[in-house]
This record gives structure tokens, C-alpha cells and sequence, in this order.
């Protein structure tokens, strides 16, 4: 094989992601350390309300975004094993038992301290292991804990019904109330519809941030580096900051985009990535895809918190349906597994994808159970070649380097094998016709 | 000498074997019968009324268990997922479901709810219905959105049915549904209070048969049961006495069960086939049927590994069991994989420790069939409790 040389692409989006997560996290410290009055609220990144909770100028706190930061430096290991000394089994999702046993460390993290939550807000999304979670989190740390019930889509066109909508907003007005007793403030109008509307502008920017991975080649790699665009829309979202970084994302894209230049010298070949990434072994697993110059044009996990490339806006006119909407509909956690294949199959057609790639996660199985079937769809009924590896998110002891390698080696050699065989047919049809 | 050699329960003799058979003879058998369609209904919870309403027979459908060999499900979910999700699809891609004109799976885990999908794509011509059950039981709205949620299901199945549910469809069903659970309590009840009258190996096919029969059938065989375990003479034996959790959903075959019992245990309490006795007291009937089986579900039923109810932890809610039984120790059976129930292992096990309640873990899969290794865990368990 020939392969790809990767351009180590360290643009100005990725320091000033830097900073921000910096500072948020110095946030954090102080709340955990006193220097704050700031009250806080745990949440799960996938369709929350913290449009709200930013509307108290409160600061959200996300336990996957501390814990994948442990897996990606190395350190989740001794927290999951000390998790499992208490009784949590190997097959229990590996988040969960990082938290814990970051919590029982003091919540010192590298990155800075998580503070104790004021609030164990439950945005329950699909994800039956966040109610879990946080229900051991609020037996374990004695915080008050509340569940947002989110009624999963259930119609075959994925529309809520009104009721559903109404069961939701009536929700977040409850959990509004307990919001004024935790602050002893009266909600600010105002101030929910601003942040609001930042969430709809930073939507706006990042489904034209997607949209820029439909060319040839794709500027950006849609899953490797979307991650760091992520970090800001889920921590920061409904910000000023979050706007002004997303703005800047979509020049710096935008620019490299207008001068043809990609993540890799050679784009050889655009997949779509199903499911989270092995934090542990971030790079490891980048590379072995960059070797083939293999590029993610889409991805699912960038959706996790939301989808906004399909038209998707929060709405300061109606802030808190909005809302309820983001939480019920336009999330990938929410939606029916046969919704994630159109999904998918979407992005195959519309971003010019030539295969999938699906990365099944043991942690998380609302991702993972059944992914069988979805390789079986997209093989069987759509012809598109599907790759299935497997390993984990947050555990290193499910990443096995060789036997990854040789499958994706062996997937990619395929794929080429295919295009040159199908090259050489149209060849000497052409050659036939003349 | 066993309790079944002593005074035989008919029902228990009859049926042992047919709880077990994945053609599902009594389903068969009722279809024949009655003429009548069936709805095969996914544990942990269904609404079963809702179906019954519809013109429908309920059935649990509880996997394969040690029935069939696996060919086709292990391609569609990966070796980490538990038993139970794999061997009911097995069931579809092996004709096993025939009986069945619609099936129901609520949200009670990840694995099921993406089964749901995976059924319907692949067997589209067999309807499947979804009921998302709320998580926040103290939403004042919890109940409004239910009782809807109710409404909608019932609507679905009434179509696959061609009968329209009606308020008096419901109530009747209602009815008939808390006479079977009002059985199962007093079964429930007897062994607690007189294990040596009735085994768990007993109760259990009395209990897995009330999930395959119409509760027209299923309650007076039940109930005549109770009255032959009743009027046994035996005498109680030295054993440890034990409330077993952590088998609500997959279920672990009956001779685990047996052992379990048969290497010194007295079962006091179980959650075996749980959702089919959830509530704790009658559905009330007058009111709207919806509405009450709705408030039945948040207010009324028993703490469930699949119900976050933050009112009351389930941790809890097991020490007030164990005490309340009277119960020397708590036997943790888990299914392989099962996230929810292996969660609760966790804290389960932090509250026994804190309360000096000894406790055993297990674990099990539907498909196992040698027992051996659970038995010496067990003998060993029961010698420590009995020489301490």
C-alpha cells in the first residue's frame, strides 16, 4: 500500500479550543475549591436543557466530558478498577465507573476539580445508563437529584406528538422552580431567550461547519476532529464565547475549504464513522485510518448532543418548546435505532461516503446493541461497504492495537482492490464500446 | 423426599415442562380455542390489560432460555449483550413466534429498546409496539402523559386487533388482570410465610404459567394450587433464609432455581417475572381505566431495577424486603450483561455491608444448563450462614 502522509493540522480553532476548555474547567476548580459562589448542575451531553441552567448562570457540569478527558490522558484505568472494587461488574459502562471512582478520589482530575453537584440533573434522552448514573452518583455523593423524562420517538416519521412536547416543556417548568430555589433567583426571561439564541446561532454555524465535508476533499475530518469543535458545543453552549468560537471555526474551515486542502495530503477514501471514539487510543486509532487516507466525512457521535444538520433550530421565540424539542427529536439518543440508518444512509449519499466504518463500543450500548444488524443493512440492502471493529470508549483493556490494525488494513486493501478492479472494468468497457 | 412427592400441586406437574416450550402450547392452544390473536410481550413491564382490552392474549416472552441453539441473532448483537435480547430475536428468525400477531417492548434497557428496532426491520410483518414508561415519577404530569401513552398503545394494538379498545374493554380488563395478580400476591404470601409448604421451583411455574395463559385459566389454577401447597403438613427445615434479586427480566432455568433452593435455601422473596406482578395493590376500577392503570405504574407498584424512582432508592427498598422477610441473607442472581441489574449490584451490595446483611453474588444465563458450579457456591454460602 502507499500511505497517506497526515498534515499534523494544529489550526488557530484547536488553541482557542484550548483556552476555552481551560477556562471552563479553571471555573469549575474554584466553585470546587470555594473561590466561587457559582452554583453547578450535573448533566448528560445528549439533548440537554442548559440553556436553562446557563439562564441561572449556573455551570454545567458534564461527567462524560471530565471522564473521556481521564480516558484520553491515560488515566481512566485506576478509577474504573477502583469503581469495580465496590462491586460494579467488567460490564458495567465504563463511564459511569470512571465517575465513580473520580468521586472517590476527591474528584481531582488532571484538568482541574470537579465540585460536588448542587444539582444532579438527569436529562433522561434515551440512555437508560444516565439514569443509572445518576441515581448511584445521588446515592453515593448525597446531592439532589432530579430525571427530565424524555418520552423516546415512537412514530414511524420520528415527530413527537403534541402531548409528548407539552409533557416535556411542563417538565422544565418544574425544573425551573427547583432552578429559583437552588439560586434564590426568579428566572431572567431575557436572559433565557439570549442564551437561547446563541444555541440557535452556534447551531446555525455548525451544520455549516458540516456541511463543508460534502467537497472534495473535506477540510476538516468529521470525526476525528469534530471532537474538538464538540467540546465547545456541548461545555459552552448557549454562551457568547461558544458563538464567537464557532464563528471563527467556520472561517478557518471555510478558508481551507476555498483552498482545496484536507486533514490528509491525499484524500483516498471518505467514510462515515458509527459510534464513539476509543478515547484511550485517539491518535493510535486516527492513524490507522490516515495510513489508508481515509477521511470521516460524517459521523454519528458528532450528534450525540445534537443535530442540527438537517435544519434543526432552537428557537428564542419559544425558548423552552425549543428546548423540548432539542431533547426529544433532535438528538441521535432519542431516535429509534432504523432512524440512525437513515441517518447514516444519509450521509452516505449526500456527503459521497464510499464506505462505513462502525466502531462498536461495550460501554455504551445504546450505541452498540444490535450494530450486527446495522452492518447486515448497509452490506445486504444498500451495498455499501460496512466495516465492525470492535473495542471500547473509556477502557483501554478492550483496545486491541494488532487485531484493529489488520481489519482495517484488511478492509481498506479491499476497498482499493474494488476501485482499481472497477476501474479496469469500466476500462476495457470503454474500450469495448469504442 | 421432595414437597411435590408429598402432596403433588397438579397444576405444577402439568405444566413444568410447558412453561418452558418455545412453541408455546398454550398459546396455540388458546388461539385455537378462542379464535383470538396474541401479543408477545417483552419483560420487564408490558401493559398487559391494554392487549387483553384488544381482544388479545398477553404473553410473556421471556427468550429462549436453554431451548435453542443460536444461528442467526449472534450476527445482529455482539457477544457483550445479554442472552435474553439475542434469543428472542433467535425466536423470530426461527419461525418461533408464529403465534404471536404483534409484539411489545417498553424502555426498560438499551439492548431491548434497539431489539425493538431490529425486530421490525427484519420481520416487518409482524407489528411491533414500544411503550416509553416515564422516569420521573414525581412529575404531577407523569401521570397525564402515561395515561396518553396508554391511549396511544391501545389504539395500536386495537388496530392490529380490529377491535377498538373501549373504556369498558379496559376496566374489564382491568378486572380480570387484578384477579390474577391478587393470586399471584396470595402465592406469593403463602411462601413467605410457610416456605416449607411451597418450593420456589413451585411457585415459579405457577408464576411463568400465569404469563402464557389467559388470567380466565390461569387464576383458578393458581388458586387451587395454593389450596393443595396449603394443606401440605410439613415440617419447616434448618435453612438459611434468603430474599433472591437480580432476576427481573432474562430468567434462569428452573433447575438453577431447584438448586439454588435444594442447597440449603429457603426463598422468601424473589423478582422473577416481576412486571407481571408489579403492582402492589388492585388497579382501581372505577375513574378512567387509563388513568388508573397509569397511577397504578407510579404510584402503586413495587421498586423495579428498570424504575428510577427517586423517592425511594432500591437499595432501600431490598433491606426493608430482607427485613420484612425475616431473611438471614440476600442471594444477588443476575443475568450475564444485564446493565440494569448489575448496576444495582453496586449499591445493593454497598447498603448490605452497611446493614450486616451477608449476601452472595451469582450470576446466570438463560442458556446454561450445568449447575454445578452455582450449587457449590451456594452449599458454601449456606455452610458459612449455618456455622456462624
Amino acid at each position: 500500500m502507499t500511505e497517506t502522509k497526515e498534515i499534523r493540522y494544529q489550526g488557530h480553532l484547536h488553541e482557542m479550543q484550548k483556552q476555552l476548555m481551560g477556562d471552563y474547567y479553571a471555573q469549575l476548580t474554584a466553585i470546587a475549591n470555594g473561590k466561587s459562589d457559582a452554583k453547578n448542575a450535573h448533566l448528560l451531553i445528549a439533548g440537554n436543557p442548559v440553556e436553562l441552567v446557563r439562564a441561572f448562570d449556573m455551570v454545567p457540569v458534564f461527567p462524560e466530558v471530565n471522564v473521556l478527558q481521564l480516558a484520553v490522558r491515560k488515566q481512566s484505568l485506576p478509577l474504573i478498577q477502583k469503581a469495580e472494587e465496590l462491586g460494579y461488574a467488567v460490564d458495567n459502562c465504563a463511564y459511569v465507573k470512571a465517575d465513580v471512582g473520580l468521586y472517590l478520589s476527591g474528584y481531582q482530575a488532571p484538568y482541574g476539580t470537579i465540585p460536588k453537584a448542587d444539582l444532579l440533573l438527569c436529562n433522561y434522552v434515551g440512555c437508560n445508563v444516565y439514569l443509572n448514573w445518576f441515581e448511584h452518583l445521588a446515592e453515593l455523593t448525597g446531592a439532589p437529584a432530579v430525571n427530565i423524562d424524555i418520552p423516546f420517538v415512537r412514530s414511524a416519521d420520528g415527530e413527537p406528538s403534541p402531548g409528548d412536547v407539552d409533557y416535556v416543556v411542563k417538565q422544565l417548568e418544574e425544573l425551573i422552580v427547583k432552578l429559583e430555589n437552588i439560586t434564590g433567583t426568579s428566572l431572567d426571561m431575557r436572559k433565557l431567550r439570549r442564551t437561547v439564541e446563541n444555541s440557535a446561532l452556534v447551531g446555525e454555524l455548525w451544520a455549516e461547519i458540516k456541511e463543508l465535508t460534502k467537497q472534495r476533499p473535506a477540510p476538516y475530518d468529521a470525526y476525528f476532529d469534530s471532537v474538538t469543535m464538540m467540546a465547545v458545543l456541548y461545555c459552552l453552549r448557549g454562551t457568547d464565547e461558544a458563538v464567537s468560537f464557532f464563528q471563527a471555526a467556520r472561517a478557518e474551515l471555510s478558508e481551507r475549504a476555498a483552498k482545496g486542502e484536507g486533514p490528509l495530503a491525499e484524500e483516498r477514501f471518505r467514510v462515515v464513522i458509527e459510534g464513539p471514539p476509543p478515547w484511550p487510543f485517539l491518535r493510535v486509532f486516527r492513524d490507522m485510518f490516515s495510513r489508508w487516507g481515509a477521511v470521516a466525512v460524517a459521523s454519528t457521535y458528532s450528534t450525540v448532543g445534537g443535530i442540527w444538520e438537517f435544519g434543526f433550530r432552537h428557537d428564542p421565540q419559544r425558548p423552552l418548546e425549543s428546548i423540548a424539542r432539542h431533547m426529544l427529536q433532535y438528538n441521535l439518543c432519542n431516535r429509534t435505532f432504523l432512524q440512525r440508518y437513515d441517518q447514516m444512509a444519509r450521509y452516505v449519499d449526500e456527503w459521497s461516503a464510499d464506505a462505513v466504518v462502525i466502531h462498536s463500543v461495550k460501554s455504551c450500548r445504546l450505541f452498540s446493541a444490535g450494530q450486527g444488524d446495522m452492518r447486515e443493512y448497509f452490506v445486504r440492502e444498500r451495498q455499501v461497504p460496512t466495516l465492525l471493529i470492535e473495542s471500547d470508549l473509556e477502557d483501554p483493556r478492550y483496545f486491541s492495537q494488532a487485531q484493529l490494525r489488520n481489519r482495517i488494513d484488511a478492509f481498506f486493501e479491499a476497498l482499493a482492490q474494488r476501485r482499481l478492479t472497477a476501474a479496469s472494468d469500466a476500462e476495457l468497457a470503454a474500450g469495448a464500446a469504442r | 423426599m421432595t414437597l411435590a412427592t408429598v402432596a403433588p400441586i397438579e397444576a405444577v406437574e402439568r405444566y413444568r415442562d410447558v412453561v418452558e416450550d418455545r412453541t408455546f402450547p398454550t398459546v396455540r392452544e388458546w388461539r385455537a380455542r378462542t379464535g383470538r390473536m396474541a401479543t408477545g410481550c417483552f419483560p420487564v413491564y408490558a401493559p398487559i390489560e391494554l392487549a387483553y382490552a384488544a381482544g388479545m392474549l398477553p404473553v410473556g416472552l421471556f427468550g429462549a432460555g436453554n431451548q435453542i441453539e443460536m444461528a442467526h441473532a449472534d450476527s445482529r448483537f455482539q457477544s457483550f449483550i445479554c442472552s435474553i435480547v439475542k434469543s428472542t430475536l433467535e425466536l423470530a428468525f426461527v419461525d418461533r413466534l408464529a403465534p404471536f400477531d404483534a409484539l411489545m417492548f417498553e424502555s426498560i434497557c438499551d439492548p431491548a429498546r434497539n431489539l425493538a428496532s431490529v425486530m421490525a426491520r427484519n420481520f416487518a410483518d409482524r407489528p411491533v409496539t414500544y411503550v416509553h414508561l416515564p422516569q420521573n415519577m414525581t412529575s404531577p404530569a407523569a401521570v397525564d402523559y402515561l395515561a396518553r401513552e396508554y391511549r396511544r398503545v391501545a389504539d395500536e394494538l386495537g388496530a392490529v386487533s380490529g377491535n377498538a379498545v373501549s373504556v369498558e374493554d379496559l376496566r374489564s380488563a382491568t378486572r380480570a388482570y387484578n384477579g390474577l395478580r391478587a393470586r399471584l400476591r396470595e402465592l406469593y404470601l403463602l411462601r413467605a410465610l410457610s416456605p416449607e409448604k411451597i418450593s420456589t421451583a413451585e411457585l415459579y411455574t405457577l408464576s411463568r404459567l400465569a404469563t402464557l395463559t389467559d388470567p380466565a385459566d390461569g387464576e383458578p389454577l393458581i388458586a387451587l394450587s395454593i389450596a393443595t401447597a396449603r394443606a401440605r403438613e410439613s415440617r419447616p427445615k434448618d435453612r438459611v433464609r434468603v430474599v433472591l434479586v437480580g432476576s427481573f427480566c432474562e430468567q434462569p432455568p428452573l433447575e438453577l432455581i431447584a438448586a439454588i433452593e435444594e442447597s440449603g435455601c429457603y426463598i422468601l422473596d424473589d423478582d422473577f417475572l416481576l412486571g407481571w406482578r408489579l403492582f402492589k395493590r388492585d388497579v382501581a376500577l372505577d375513574g378512567d381505566p387509563f388513568r388508573a392503570l397509569a397511577l397504578a405504574y407510579l404510584d402503586g407498584s413495587v421498586h423495579l431495577s428498570t424504575k428510577h424512582d427517586l423517592r425511594q432508592p432500591r437499595s432501600a427498598a431490598l433491606i426493608a424486603s430482607a427485613r420484612a422477610h425475616r431473611a438471614d441473607a440476600v442471594i444477588f442472581l443476575g443475568a450475564k450483561f444485564c446493565e440494569p441489574g448489575l448496576f444495582d449490584y453496586a449499591l445493593y451490595r454497598r447498603a448490605l455491608e452497611h446493614e450486616g446483611i451477608p449476601h452472595l453474588f451469582l450470576e446466570f444465563e438463560e442458556k446454561m444448563w450445568m449447575y454445578d458450579k452455582i450449587r457449590t457456591e451456594v452449599e458454601t454460602f449456606v455452610e458459612s450462614m449455618l456455622f456462624t
